[in-house]
């Protein structure tokens, strides 16, 4: 049996993780797509906090000899994944300001061009059908 | 000739390049008369953008640093914008002798992609040991992928033709040697035809390349590491006008 105090411990970080991130999810400060692997990760914290024979019972089926190795593991691989999803998106973004970079000099090159057009233009107060 | 001369522009990119950026867009103004210039200022700090103005280039100004690959791509969606049919690439150092462009743009009649290499003659100068092997492994494996002969590919002074330029403007890679090594694979995996034709080079204002042979293998790596994932990433299809050529 585990002492109450690591008990409840547990409890409260799950709760605590899974209030902060709804919370975030909430006020849209938090994507859905990043913010499933930190629910996933809530949500196990959670069960197996209050249900702490659940992981024991996992662990004896896997074969991992020290329960507490298990939840490392667990830890670690989900870290894992988060980290590749961030890069994955970090290169996104990173293709998406190129091209918006490349755009907007090109279009900087277009309003020079127009500009020039314009000062060109005679400004003696034809009126625009004139012009065409 | 002037007549495809007429449809070509010239890029140029230029990262801090006010020394030089001037007098290499007068030499090609002089020894290429017609020829449209787009310098792409790369994010430089100077004052390339005033300098390359004045010397009677447009100036594409990109926001902030993105590299040759990008600085190219924003080049071949202005061609590609403005009508232009060939893009020759031409470093703002003062590397290539702009007299050389015309070998490159007749070469496009019967090709998509042409590479000026450096040869051995003047004005040319030699890589020794390790950098050397470097670019003798990349080139022998990229000439296999190219099916043709090339010595130089890393060369930035090239000429791309109205199928590539279309290609490029979608697909110009911005990685670390992505303009060189990845595109070449890129081109060639899509059927383009690629072709090195001998140019005189000048020596870099900037001085010799290292012959240190640790930065020569971060390269050889680098280089490596960079056309293993070129080919092994999904070729990309080339549009022959409205027909798709898929190779």
């Amino acid at each position: 049996m585990i002492p109450i105090g690591t008990y409840i411990l547990g409890i409260v970080g799950a709760v605590l993780t899974l209030g902060i991130v709804v919370e975030m999810l909430r006020k849209r400060r938090l994507r859905e797509r990043h913010a499933v692997w930190w629910l996933i990760a809530g949500l196990l914290a959670l069960v197996i906090g209050v249900f702490p024979q659940v992981l024991v019972w996992a662990a004896g089926v896997i074969g991992v000899e020290i329960p507490t190795n298990l939840v490392f593991f667990v830890s670690i691989f989900i870290l894992f994944l988060v980290s590749i999803q961030h890069s994955s998106e970090l290169t996104t973004l990173e293709n998406r300001s190129r091209t918006l970079a490349e755009e907007s000099a090109l279009q900087d090159l277009r309003i020079r061009a127009l500009e020039q057009r314009l000062a060109e233009v005679p400004r003696d107060g034809s009126s625009p059908d004139d012009a065409s | 000739m002037t007549t495809s001369l007429a449809g070509t522009l010239i890029v140029m990119p230029a990262l801090n390049e006010e020394a030089s950026v001037a007098a290499v867009v007068r030499e090609v103004h002089a020894k290429l008369p017609g020829v449209a210039v787009l310098v792409v200022n790369d994010g430089s700090t100077d004052n390339t953008t005033v300098e390359a103005r004045s010397a009677g280039a447009i100036v594409a100004e990109l926001p902030y640093n993105l590299g040759v690959g990008g600085a190219m791509r924003a080049g071949f969606k202005y061609a590609l914008a403005h009508g232009y049919r060939n893009v020759v690439q031409v470093d703002s150092d003062g590397q290539h002798d702009p007299s050389g462009v015309v070998r490159l743009v007749e070469e496009l009649q019967t090709a998509d992609l042409v590479l000026g290499a450096r040869f051995a003659g003047e004005g040319d100068y030699e890589v020794r040991g390790p950098r050397k092997w470097a670019m003798v492994v990349l080139s022998g494996v990229l000439s296999r992928v190219a099916r043709t002969r090339l010595t130089d590919t890393t060369s930035g002074f090239r000429a791309t033709g109205p199928r590539a330029v279309r290609l490029f403007a979608e697909h110009y890679p911005a990685e670390y040697l992505g303009d060189t090594i990845e595109s070449l694979v890129i081109a060639a995996r899509s059927g383009c035809v690629i072709r090195q034709v001998p140019v005189a080079m000048r020596p870099r204002a900037g001085g010799t390349p290292s012959h240190n042979p640790l930065k020569a293998a971060k390269y050889l790596a680098r280089a490596g590491l960079a056309l293993v994932f070129a080919l092994i990433r999904p070729p990309v299809a080339l549009h022959n006008g409205d027909e798709v050529v898929t190779a």
